[in-house]
């Protein structure tokens, strides 16, 4: 919203003159409105991976006979996918730096980069993936391993998504440069792009860590 | 190439639905075939369908409300008939129909009646009462609504092309599995509630955020309407409990789609799960349903009472209390799964707290109507009525809320009767209230009274002579959902309840009629001045209808009840000799996104259920280039230069300066 | 450019993931390195205890648990930039909202499946049979 003028005290005429500053002072910035609308989608997000994560959680030792987590589960493959989401999250957090400063080089070279990065979390998890099928350990094999690619490959979904978003970012500032609602998509992808690395902490956690250690 | 669609699919051995889908389609092609020949379909593109005017998305939620609720109305209907004659078999509905009906019944009624007509309020209602110009955002807002519409067509496609599910209103495995429903109807219901999830959660997403953000100048929390802190706590509910219908759903399509094993009876699956999570949404769920009509009833109630609300802090906090408590409840949904003692006890226990705000809420009303001269308008009646109903209704539910008590009732007709005495009695007659209520604000003209005091009362004995024989029932043992039955002291009831079911049929054949005579006679109900029931909240600050921008200058606020301020001070200085001053006003543009998205939704949709996979993938496509689209647009608003706001706005100033120099409000 | 109070803010209110940093561009990045850096020891940290036996290993499970809050919160402050000031109320109101409602459901529902769990699990001698 543009900035809106009152109707001032004196319509109103007569009345006592209000605390200034402590009232609310009018509808927020676009920014502010466009960032917490996007942070509400985000805690729903969360709230839809914590289904899966329950889900998971109840149906860990369903394995109906089959292989386990400590079976199956490759941790330097998980470190190094966790590497590179962690960087790719520090890197997009330079990207972010870059467009507040306005400058399209850096900007560019930081989102490729964490474009980069993801790309290699997806290619390691897609590796991983194909090989538990291919050794009969898919998603139809018990209750157990419908839970961890579902809870797993939803987040992989979410990451890939949101690679689609980085390119399609990266298109719209060469195309329009930093205009103001550029900016503000900018800002929701940064969040986006956090709340996911903050998602898979959860996950090499509770599902890799966990699963493999007792 | 078309799946699993083939000629088959269309039922045409069974005659009530082939006639009922010939019924419909020859009404919608009247009214698109009028619609086209005299022109207005311009017209309908430009102001309503691509709207994204908040206005306007909640005409068009409640628009859509109104007739599922005549579809889910109808299999009530024949519901109430086939079971009163129903003895010993016979009745005029076989099982895999019946089942199918009671299923749609409940889909409909929660999802595409109850759901649309409160969000359609909320958006009609709340940006202006919070004193400002639209919603925090109106593109995703149309987006939201013909999202729900996309579920509303693919749940009445299935009435023609295949089938529906027959396993109630929640797809319990595992005969919502694909071993036990290998048909097309547990996906028509699994796709149609992912789609319009997504519309709901979008919907959440944005009242939260101009509830919160969104206000104008000195509009602090405390000086809000009750109504847009009960859509705070809804919108929070909605954002918090539909991602969990989302990924239960979810689950229970990849069991169905890719043969997973999330809720199956082999390999380890878990069913027990299914209904743990869904109820985690479902309980929720009804406080969505219920607490906008609280909100209502609270801006109905001091309105006609004339004089503000009784206890307005309690009244926030036992909103929000109802909101953080609503979600400790979900077990008591099924104490008879066998969770044991200690768990039921404790949820047992937190359901009877969660009774306490409620009743602060009501002696809250009843005190602000204590002292006050009555005016027994419509809205007033459906909240009277609500009262007395809802109570009854949440007596019953604390009685349920006991494990033990629920061991016997569960399932039974008691709970039937107790969920629709809540729904009915709350959910319901607020949706009814707010709807006379605010009729005039979007129209510019009242409603019938005359007409509304009709269908007050008819609904009214017509609830209670249809759903107390039911309570009966549930004591006496009858059971839910049944096809036919041979115990003889259960059929009086039944066929009470089935005469209830006609009073409500004359209900609402009554507010049909009070619509079409009060379009008729719109001139003589006219609405001048925008504030015809002597209002408290800045929404009756507005023209009826507001313009497009709702305020030429937004008010500033110094208290609660900010139009009623407003009313009293300029009583003595005759509608403000002065002019505010004003400037061009920046509105959004209209958008085709909404539309557009739910049409390649629709068709994503009905592809996935009748596994027509390039469709599937030509549907994506087309979603996602509309979201490039849409993303690639340079102008998102347009300008209403200073001299128009000031035309528009000096009319109604004009108004209001006859209404308050001599005329009557009201 | 500055990412003033005044540009970004609402006077007392920031957007979530905006900072308030008055030394420019190179302060910021700082403060990304630093988050870097401590969700690498963080992380380092948790696979490590994860694969050794050098610690107790019944408060393994606890310990992973903790260092993963830990590097949420590494992530919330350092990238996210959710701090406990004024300007972040309505932000950090949110996210405990979503985080209560985390809770309620992880665990009420495991609380609730375990109970289910020990008491519809068949009596000893079925297992047995089932087993064979």
């Amino acid at each position: 919203m543009s900035t809106v003028s009152f109707t001032e005290a004196s319509v109103l005429g007569g009345l006592e003159a209000h605390a200034p500053g402590r009232d609310w002072s009018g509808p927020a910035p676009k920014r502010i409105v466009t960032g917490y609308g996007f942070w509400i989608f985000i805690l729903s997000d969360i709230i839809m991976f914590s289904a899966f994560f329950a889900s998971y959680v109840v149906l860990l030792g369903h394995t109906a006979g089959g292989p386990s987590g400590r079976d199956l589960f490759d941790l330097r493959s998980v470190a190094m996918e966790t590497a590179f989401l962690l960087a790719s999250s520090f890197t997009c957090g330079l990207a972010s730096i870059a467009a507040d400063a306005r400058n399209t080089t850096w900007f560019h070279i930081a989102m490729a980069v964490t474009f980069v990065f993801g790309l290699g979390f997806l290619s390691l998890e897609a590796r991983e993936f194909t090989s538990l099928v291919a050794r009969g350990a898919g998603p139809t094999r018990s209750a157990f391993l419908s839970a961890f690619f579902t809870l797993v490959g939803c987040h992989g979904l979410h990451v890939s998504a949101g690679s689609l978003w980085l390119l399609t970012m990266m298109a719209q500032v060469f195309a329009k440069g930093f205009r103001a609602d550029i900016l503000r998509r900018i800002l929701c992808f940064t969040l986006f792009w956090h709340a996911l690395d903050i998602i898979w902490i959860a996950v090499f956690t509770i599902v890799y860590l966990l699963g493999s250690a007792v | 190439m078309l799946g699993k669609l083939n000629w088959s699919s269309i039922p045409f051995n069974q005659p009530l639905p082939m006639i009922a889908s010939a019924v419909v389609a020859l009404a919608i092609l009247a009214i698109l075939g009028w619609v086209v020949v005299k022109g207005h379909l311009p017209y309908l593109w430009r102001e309503w369908i691509t709207s994204v005017d908040h206005k306007r998305i909640g005409v068009m939620y409640i628009l859509l409300a109104m007739v599922m609720l005549l579809r889910g109305f109808s299999d009530a209907i024949m519901m109430r008939m086939q079971q009163s004659v129903a003895f010993h078999g016979g009745g005029f509905l076989p099982p895999e129909h019946y089942d199918q009906i009671f299923s749609a019944h409940g889909t409909i009624m929660i999802f595409f009646v109850a759901m649309p007509f409160m969000i359609g309020l909320m958006n009609l209602v709340v940006p202006l009462q919070l004193g400002v110009r639209d919603v925090a955002f109106p593109t995703l807002n149309s987006v939201g609504f013909w999202l729900t519409a996309t579920g509303a067509l693919l749940v009445n496609i299935s009435l023609v092309i295949g089938e529906f599910a027959r396993n109630g209103w929640l797809p319990y495995p595992p005969l919502s599995e694909l071993a036990y429903s290998p048909g097309v109807g547990v996906d028509y219901y699994l796709w149609s509630l992912e789609i319009s999830g997504v519309g709901t959660l979008v919907a959440g997403i944005n009242l939260v955020t101009t509830v919160l953000k969104i206000r104008t100048k000195g509009m602090n929390y405390l000086r809000m309407p009750m109504f847009c802190w009960t859509t705070l706590a809804t919108n929070l509910l909605i954002v918090a409990a539909f991602p969990i219908l989302t990924a239960t759903l979810a689950m229970l399509l990849l069991d169905r789609y890719f043969g997973f094993h999330f809720f199956t009876n082999e390999a380890g699956g878990n069913m027990m799960m299914f209904v743990n999570l869904i109820w985690a949404w479902g309980h929720p769920e009804v406080y969505i349903l219920v607490l906008p009509a609280f909100g209502i009833f609270s801006e109905v109630v001091s309105t006609f009472s004339g004089k503000p609300l009784f206890g307005y802090r309690s009244m926030v906090l036992a909103t929000m209390a109802i909101c953080i408590i609503s979600f400790m409840v979900w077990l008591h949904h099924f104490f008879t799964m066998g969770a044991g003692p200690d768990v039921n006890a404790i949820f047992g226990i937190a359901s009877m707290i969660i009774a306490v705000p409620t009743g602060v809420k009501i002696y809250n009303w009843l005190f602000t109507m204590y002292g006050a001269r009555i005016r027994f308008a419509t809205p007033m009646l459906w909240s009277i009525g609500f009262m007395v109903t809802f109570i009854i209704g949440g007596l019953t539910g604390v009685l349920v809320a006991v494990p033990p008590a629920d061991f016997v009732l569960h399932n039974s007709l008691f709970l039937v009767a107790h969920f629709h005495n809540v729904i009915i009695g709350g959910v319901l007659f607020g949706a009814f209230a707010g709807y006379t209520y605010w009729f005039p604000k979007a129209f510019g003209f009242k409603l019938h009274e005359g007409l509304g005091h009709a269908a007050f009362w008819c609904w009214l004995v017509g609830f209670y002579v249809a759903f107390m024989p039911l309570y009966a029932l549930g004591l006496l043992g009858m059971t839910r959902r049944l096809q036919h039955y041979d115990i003889p002291e259960w059929r009086p009831w039944l066929i009470v309840a089935a005469a209830g079911a006609v009073l409500i049929l004359s209900g609402i054949v009554l507010q049909i009629a009070q619509l079409a005579v009060s379009i008729r006679r719109r001139e003589q109900l006219r609405d001048e001045t925008g504030d015809p029931w002597d209002g408290r909240s800045l929404e009756w600050a507005t023209a009826s209808p507001p313009p497009a921008f709702n305020f030429a200058v937004l008010p500033v606020v110094f208290g609660e009840d900010a139009y009623w301020r407003l009313k009293k001070l300029a009583a003595d200085r005759s509608w403000s000799d002065q002019e505010p001053e004003y400037r061009a006003i920046e509105i959004p543009r209209n958008s085709p996104t909404g539309f557009v998205c739910a049409f390649f939704a629709t068709m994503m949709g009905f592809a996935l259920i009748w596994h027509i996979w390039w469709l599937v993938v030509a549907g994506a496509i087309g979603a996602f280039a509309t979201f490039v689209v849409f993303a690639w647009r340079d102008e998102d608003e347009e300008t209403i230069p200073a001299e128009e706001v000031a035309r528009i706005d000096r009319i109604n100033r004009a108004q209001r300066r006859t209404m308050l120099s001599g005329g009557t409000a009201g | 450019m500055t990412n003033g109070h005044e540009h970004l803010g609402h006077g007392i209110d920031l957007a979530p993931g905006d900072e308030y940093v008055e030394g420019g561009i190179a302060q910021r990045v700082i403060g990304y390195l630093t988050g870097l850096g401590l969700a690498i020891l963080l992380t380092a940290t948790s696979f490590f205890v994860a694969g050794t036996r050098l610690v107790w290993e019944p408060s393994i499970p606890v310990a992973l648990v903790v260092l993963a809050i830990a590097q949420m919160g590494v992530h919330l402050v350092f990238f996210l930039h959710i701090t406990t000031g004024p300007d972040n109320t309505n932000n950090v109101l949110a996210l405990a909202f979503g985080v209560l409602i985390v809770v309620l459901l992880m665990g009420g529902s495991l609380w609730i499946m375990i109970n289910l769990d020990q008491n519809l699990m068949p009596p000893m001698n079925q297992i047995m049979q089932m087993q064979r």
